[in-house]
């Protein structure tokens, strides 16, 4: 603290003034000269094959401009990673989900797209869905991909260790599960995009993306342009989460469009549609097996995952690694084995959403260890602080801990919490309970294989001076990272932030990979402190070479510059200045310091544009097993919380009363910035254990794809959160800063599982805890306790130990694959 | 078939040609151009495109624009006073109440609403009065905080 001008403060966000104005500009808020509307006719069946398309109606229709089906477009596929591309932009043959792409239309308004869409005739065989898990594995099942028999996108297999020899030492061997159900990302803002095809033969795609890189990639390679001939543009975005993280079918149908009709194309997802497109976060059936020694140490970790994938992989073949790999860390692991399997049902494609893969596994494993912390008489935060991993520890999977705040996450939570006061001293219906969370600060690994920079920065001083410019293709999506760029080079440099300026989200500005895995506080923020180094050298060369004084002898700070042994005569550099200048109100004053902003006027006069840039790619991480990649991260932010509630022990419903949370992001650039991702990811985590469940019918309808049946948080729903920040010094990031937007969501849904434990001593192994699930593991318990009363007092052995707390937990959760969203 | 109605946005007397199907926020961001105002979903739900008529919050999506009529409307780009930001904005700001910025401007509305009825809301009630605008971002806690700043 105090080490920095700039950084590590509460700064407002350089984007607040235009928000709280509503002069923000997202895309829907965009119109083009000549703007047509687009809209999409998307397949009302789950599986079916496609006989035939009659667009002839529509194309009639007065004001249509162009309809676009396969025929068109072609069927180059594509999808999120290279490995796995099995998406066209329509489909031609087979529709393999409800809203599924069949064709597009682009019309003067959206009334008349929309009634073109209404007026194009599909004939369909219906062909036999598989909705859940286990019927999409069952033998025969219907194959929705021809090249993924049994419906398997991706399979897993990696045992790090010798798992059995470990388990034969163990004192203790405890095995449970946990399922989830799918989530939505529910932010608030549709994707929308506008594709404008000039004359030039470039295709400007102005899209609601969370990177801008990927999306320009895969915009090329499927429509047959030069990379180099189209540009993505990233207005405001209003949230994203993950499944903003790569191209969807209407950015590439509204350039297509663009392109057919050589005008620009406007289209929207309705709140509907985004359920239909998914990507979100996968239903998991995690089952897992911990091996500990009687003192708590933990020996091995089996598991096996089943992920409900939907039509298409999307992100899917990252998940299932990532569910794996990430439970390699924080605590001291010498063995692991896993087992995942990605799976086709029809339904809509999931993806990645915040915690990409391992928010569920960490909720099993989490749950799991204070299982076995009270069967061996362990207070669970004991047990996790005797396991944890310390800075330098490498895990079994190959993952390097190069800072590790963790224990002081424990330490903060457990302390600010009054942990050791209320544990086991809450009466019933009442209870506390705790988590640990672990998450990459940015992929290891682009997506596509490749030796790309993952982030490149320029920085160009103004001519005249006093201003820099920063020019990042990074996508700021609401996390703040255009704020957190800006405080970056204006440290750099050494200048105030309000002298910097900051465009991004732009591809013609440069490489960036976008925002997803955590990744550009570290990646992109390294890229822009090289590249703010870079211009203030250059700024001090010319100065050297005007003063005649060492560079290393000099320096900027607070946009003055310093001279660290005597002060030269600076008065023929000022008077240059002020000669050009006349007429200016705001002209130094001959007793102030050599400002920055006379400084780079004379660096330009004397090499021209003052031009700084930034690259960043991590080194070669991880081990060399297949899928090592996935989980590798040149750093690690962890976390931990407290959660504290009471349950409704007549309904069942939970009221989350207090949270307690500490998160190591490393440095902390912007601290307002931090506690608002930690709080954020609270929420979010929340959302999910006690009520967010997409749901389908039997026919794979979404049966709530809107935002009142589909239930996220509300202002009512939040407890008081305690946010907490741990600092430690990452050696990778820049000024030692790293992650805070995924892996503060990975403690909150097993601390809420272990609190709800707590007050009704029962363990419940489904979510969400909505009150009809908590009430039946209450009602149970209750009968089990009766039914254990009864023989007791039969045999009249009764001990008086039955109003403890079982530990021999009741597994409620209906335990089979085929849960879909009940 | 479209009909005109005068409506006043933002102390602006405007007469608008409107379709009777059309909704009042796509008047008002696609007519008058005031895109500030958001829509998130279309069916009420969110609260994203919430805008004052006649002193009342309102989901703009869900009233016809010709529902407007002779009306008075207050949108997110009406509450800066010629002195600056209304004192909820500069809190919001100050907080850290603001990250995608979606649902700000119709967050903005109901608290102001809120203020402009009761200036010394209990938490409860700042949390109810902002209960019907979904943010997904951050976790309410800086914008409940924003608003107390500001109540009396």
């Amino acid at each position: 603290m105090g080490a920095y001008d700039v950084i590590n403060s509460r700064a407002a966000r350089v984007d607040a003034s235009d928000k709280v104005r509503g002069r923000a500009v997202y895309v829907d808020d965009m119109k083009m000269p000549g703007m047509l509307f687009g809209a999409m006719l998307q397949s009302p069946l789950a599986h079916a094959e496609i006989l035939d398309i009659d667009t002839t109606a529509a194309r009639r229709l007065p004001g249509v401009k162009s309809v676009l089906t396969s025929k068109e477009a072609g069927l180059v596929k594509y999808g999120v990673s290279p490995a796995r591309y099995d998406e066209t932009i329509f489909c031609h043959d087979r529709v393999r989900h409800v809203g599924d792409n069949i064709a597009a239309v682009a019309a003067v308004d959206l009334d008349t797209a929309l009634e073109a869409v209404s007026l194009i005739k599909v004939e369909y065989r219906e062909l036999p869905a598989v909705f859940t898990v286990e019927e999409a594995m069952a033998e025969g099942a219907p194959v929705l991909h021809e090249a993924y028999p049994r419906n398997l996108t991706a399979e897993v297999h990696h045992e790090f260790g010798d798992v059995e020899a470990a388990f034969a030492q163990c004192d203790l061997i405890k095995t449970s599960s946990l399922v989830n159900k799918r989530q939505d990302a529910a932010f608030i803002e549709p994707p929308g995009c506008i594709a404008s095809f000039d004359y030039s033969g470039c295709l400007t795609l102005y899209s609601s993306t969370q990177v801008p890189h990927y999306l320009q990639r895969v915009v090329a390679m499927v429509l047959g342009l030069p990379v180099g001939k189209v540009r993505v543009v990233k207005p405001y975005v209003g949230g994203g989460f993950g499944p903003k993280a790569g191209a969807n079918h209407m950015d590439l149908a509204a350039s297509l469009l663009s392109m057919k009709t050589g005008k620009p194309v406007k289209m929207n997802f309705d709140r509907k549609q985004v359920f239909m497109h998914g990507r979100a976060r996968h239903q998991f059936f995690h089952t897992i097996t911990t091996g500990v020694k009687k003192d708590g140490s933990i020996m091995a970790l089996k598991h096996q995952c089943h992920l409900n994938g939907g039509a298409y992989s999307s992100f899917g073949i990252a998940t299932v690694y990532y569910s794996g790999s990430l439970l390699g860390g924080p605590y001291k692991l010498p063995a692991m084995k896993y087992d995942g399997y990605r799976v086709y049902t029809n339904l809509p494609a999931c993806g990645a959403q915040r915690g990409h893969g391992a928010v569920i596994a960490r909720a099993c494993w989490e749950q799991q260890l204070d299982m076995i912390a009270e069967e061996l008489g362990i207070d669970p935060i004991e047990l996790r602080l005797k396991n944890m991993m310390t800075v330098g520890d490498v895990t079994c999977n190959h993952l390097n801990m190069s800072s590790l705040g963790m224990k002081d996450c424990v330490e903060a939570v457990r302390d600010r919490s009054g942990w050791k006061e209320k544990k086991g001293n809450l009466p019933p219906g009442k209870g506390i309970g705790m988590s640990c969370g672990f998450f990459v600060s940015g992929a290891g690994y682009s997506i596509y294989r490749s030796e790309t920079w993952h982030g490149t920065v320029i920085i160009k001083l103004s001519e005249d001076g006093g201003t820099a410019l920063v020019y990042t293709a990074s996508a700021e999506i609401g996390q703040g990272s255009d704020t957190t760029f800006a405080m970056i080079a204006a440290e750099a440099i050494g200048i105030p932030l309000e002298w910097v300026r900051l465009e991004s989200g732009d591809t013609d500005f440069g490489l960036d990979l976008g925002a997803y895995s955590s990744r550009q506080t570290l990646m992109t923020g390294l890229a822009t402190k090289e590249a703010g180094e870079a211009v203030k050298r250059q700024v001090l060369e010319v100065l050297s070479e005007e003063l005649g004084i060492p560079v290393e002898d000099m320096d900027i700070k607070k946009g003055v510059i310093i001279f660290k042994r005597e002060t030269p005569d600076i008065t023929a550099l000022r008077t240059r200045y002020i000669k050009e200048h006349r007429g200016w109100t705001d002209n130094p004053s001959p007793d102030e310091p050599l400002s920055f902003r006379e400084a780079s006027r004379i660096a330009f006069l004397s090499r021209g544009s003052i031009v700084g840039t930034g690259k960043y790619k991590p080194p070669v991480l991880g081990g060399d097993h297949k899928g090592a990649t996935v989980g590798t991260s040149p750093a690690y932010g962890c976390s931990a919380q407290v959660v504290e509630l009471s349950v409704d022990m007549g309904t069942g419903k939970i009221n989350i009363e207090k949270i307690t949370d500490a998160h190591d992001c490393g440095l902390a650039i912007n601290r307002t910035s931090v506690e608002g991702q930690m709080i954020g990811s609270v929420s979010m985590g929340l959302g999910e254990a006690l009520f967010e469940e997409v749901k389908f019918d039997d026919k794979g309808r979404v049966l709530n794809g809107d935002l009142a049946e589909y239930k996220i948080p509300r202002a009512l729903d939040m407890p008081a959160v305690e946010p907490v920040i741990v600092e430690s010094d990452e050696p990778n990031g820049p000024f030692g800063a790293k992650e805070v937007g995924e892996g503060a969501i990975m403690p909150a849904i097993p601390a809420i599982l272990n609190a709800a434990y707590d007050a009704i001593g029962v363990r419940i192994f489904e979510l969400p805890l909505k009150p009809e699930r908590v009430y039946q593991a209450i009602k149970q318990y209750n009968q089990k306790l009766a039914k254990q009363g009864a023989e007791e007092m039969s045999s009249a052995k009764r001990d008086g130990n039955l109003c403890t707390k079982d530990a021999q937990a009741i597994d409620i959760s209906s335990q089979k694959m085929n849960v879909k969203g009940k | 078939m479209k009909k005109l109605i005068r409506v006043t946005v933002n102390d602006v007397a405007h007469e608008v040609a409107v379709r009777p199907n059309q909704t009042l926020v796509d008047m008002i961001r696609y007519d008058l151009g005031l895109t500030g105002t958001k829509n998130g979903c279309g069916e009420g739900d969110c609260g994203a495109c919430t805008v004052i008529l006649d002193g009342t919050p309102v989901n703009s999506c869900l009233v016809l624009a010709m529902q407007a009529d002779g009306r008075t409307i207050t949108t997110i780009e009406g509450v800066e006073s010629g002195e600056g930001l209304h004192p909820l904005q500069q809190a919001f700001i100050d907080k850290g109440a603001i990250q995608c910025g979606f649902c700000t401007p119709g967050m903005v509305l109901s608290a102001k609403s809120l203020l402009d009825e009761n200036p010394a809301p209990s938490e409860e009630e700042i949390r109810e009065g902002i209960s019907g605008n979904l943010c997904r971002c951050t976790g309410y806690l800086q914008i409940i905080d924003a608003v107390k700043s500001v109540a009396k």
